[in-house]
């Protein structure tokens, strides 16, 4: 597999850090060269990091419930920059209380998030998507 | 007796300093006026005269300089993002001496173009692009450069997949030299190959053309740029005495640097940023005693207040050194004034140099994140430099630099044990270092403890 870059983080005010270097130990196994920008990551920072990166992708993780209000504009500020070819995932508890999940994906697909996933989503199903969506399969 | 020689070719003055060679002793020191338009050698002449005046009559062993004549090593950075690479290729600069000029990200516009052509950088370092990563802005910006007739040298230092398309594009047109990545990847930074190319081409190309070549008809070696002799004797007297911050008043700028890690010191504190280089060096060009005192009153008002300065006393003294600038202070106002100066110099200075954190409110409570270097434990606080050496209070005027519980998130040292280097020894310290580690400890004995 040729090198694809992603870039990995937790945005927002979210300190949940285990998830994420787990995500990033196993998308490295998968052969992805990933950038993990921690937790407690800006919208900026994500932007700034894909542009000098080149990243084919960007995996943002919200575990606290705010997911919503701090991914909102995401996708803007990436055409602004240039990158509006980048894939944007975006993963965890991504709002409060048990709300139908059909219509957390509809509204961060509305967003501008191309793929969308549950609580409980194994890194395996995410690696699934990126190699889908870039063509690596 | 084996004697050493080390001359720090300055734009104003050349100041030389003998040194006994076992005992790592200082002998004798002199300064004259540098004549680097004329002839650089008038300056050395007139200092080694001094010293044989002052008894020196042996033949030196070695004889080795450094300089920041003809404006320093002179420098501009290009970079893609500007807190990435942009960052990163301003602080290699910096810590290997250079002047940092002007420094650019995105890609150059014609304005940008013009400028760099009418600073006339001596080098240019070009990054760009995370190894594997962005390659469009770096080839871009690379191209653009390549049009200009430029006389300084381009320093590649970008992404590793495009170096060799950079190389075919500057090939002929300009002079240049690739680099390993100063950023290979966001969380690495890699500035030491940078640094050692940058003093290649500084002892191959810029002692020549900025006529220092003559000045080794009469010394072994033009070794460095001044500030890089400063930055490894900063770094050799941290073996001695621990991680440590140097601050240097000048008359047009302040420079600071920390030889120090810098992690965080409070638990549950995330660091964010660039990682930052072991010894750090920034140059504040808006802080100076002279050239630059017109912002120094700006950014610090109440230290006259405090003082009890009147305003009028404070605009008489600022007319005498503008008309003047080799006027010291005589009277004891004066000599107030020109310490609040300094006060503003260092404190401002340390402000910009330190690290910071930043409060964020989490749905679980209050967390930190911490931007830059965590100075609150270093233990040694050195001061160099005319401003700091002469001042009557210097312990006082460096207190400036302390924490302040009025300003807890910018991390300065909190209790360091203050130092001064009075005789100016720091820069031969770091130029017979190069080649006798053990002397240099020894000759920075000379930097006192207050």
């Amino acid at each position: 597999m040729k090198e694809v870059n992603l870039v990995l983080g937790v945005i927002g005010a979210d300190v949940h850090a285990i998830g994420n270097k787990i995500l990033e130990y196993a998308l490295t196994n998968a052969g992805f060269k990933v950038h993990n920008l921690g937790v407690m990551v800006s919208q900026e920072e994500f932007v700034k990091a894909a542009l000098e990166t080149d990243a084919k992708a960007v995996l943002v993780s919200s575990l606290y419930g705010h997911g919503e209000i701090d991914c909102r504009g995401l996708k803007e500020k990436f055409i602004e920059a240039g990158l509006d070819d980048v894939l944007l995932y975006v993963g965890g508890n991504l709002v409060v209380g048990k709300q139908d999940f059909s219509e957390v994906e509809r509204k961060f697909k509305a967003m501008g998030f191309d793929r969308v996933f549950p609580p409980g989503t194994m890194p395996e199903e995410a690696i699934k998507a990126l190699k889908e969506d870039l063509g690596l399969m | 007796m084996r004697l050493g020689l080390f001359l720090d070719i300055g734009s104003t003055y050349t100041k030389g300093r003998v040194v006994e060679l076992e005992r790592g002793e200082l002998l004798a020191s002199a300064k004259a006026y540098t004549t680097v338009e004329t002839d650089v050698t008038l300056g050395i002449n007139d200092c080694l005269l001094e010293l044989s005046r002052q008894g020196i009559k042996e033949k030196y062993d070695i004889k080795l300089a450094s300089s920041s004549a003809a404006g320093g090593l002179r420098m501009v950075a290009v970079g893609l993002v500007r807190d990435l690479t942009t960052e990163a290729a301003k602080k290699a600069a910096l810590t290997a001496g250079a002047r940092v000029e002007k420094s650019y990200s995105y890609e150059l516009t014609p304005e940008d173009l013009d400028e760099i052509l009418a600073l006339k950088p001596d080098i240019i370092l070009l990054a760009g692009g995370t190894d594997g990563g962005n390659k469009k802005y770096l080839l871009e910006n690379a191209r653009k450069l390549s049009r200009l007739k430029l006389k300084g040298t381009i320093l590649v230092a970008g992404n590793r997949s495009a170096a060799s398309e950079v190389a075919g594009i500057l090939e002929g047109k300009v002079d240049f030299r690739i680099a390993p990545n100063v950023l290979p990847d966001l969380n690495t930074l890699n500035i030491e190959p940078v640094q050692n190319l940058i003093r290649q081409i500084f002892l191959e190309k810029i002692v020549e053309a900025k006529g220092l070549k003559k000045a080794e008809k009469i010394v072994d070696k033009v070794m460095m740029p001044t500030p890089l002799a400063v930055l490894k004797g900063a770094e050799l007297l941290a073996q001695k005495i621990g991680e440590l911050i140097l601050i240097d008043v000048g008359g047009a700028t302040t420079d600071v640097h920390s030889v120090a890690k810098g992690l965080p010191t409070l638990a549950g504190v995330s660091l964010k940023g660039l990682p930052e280089p072991y010894a750090k060096r920034t140059v504040e060009g808006d802080l100076g005693l002279r050239r630059t005192v017109k912002n120094v009153v700006e950014y610090g008002r109440e230290e006259f207040y405090n003082s009890g300065i009147t305003s009028g006393q404070l605009s008489d003294y600022l007319e005498k050194i503008t008309k003047d600038p080799t006027y010291l202070p005589q009277t004891p106002q004066e000599k107030e004034i020109e310490k609040a100066l300094t006060r503003i110099c260092v404190k401002t200075a340390m402000n910009r140099h330190a690290g910071r954190l930043e409060e964020i409110w989490t749905p679980a409570g209050k967390s930190f994140v911490q931007y830059g270097k965590d100075l609150t434990r270093v233990e040694a606080l050195v001061g160099t430099g005319g401003p700091l050496v002469y001042a009557e209070e210097p312990e006082k005027v460096l207190a400036a630099a302390f924490f302040e519980e009025t300003n807890p998130n910018i991390l300065k040292p909190k209790n360091p044990e203050m130092y001064l280097d009075t005789e100016y020894i720091l820069f031969a310290a770091g130029l017979l270092a190069e080649n006798d580690r053990e002397t240099g400890l020894k000759l920075l004995n000379s930097v006192k403890k207050l």
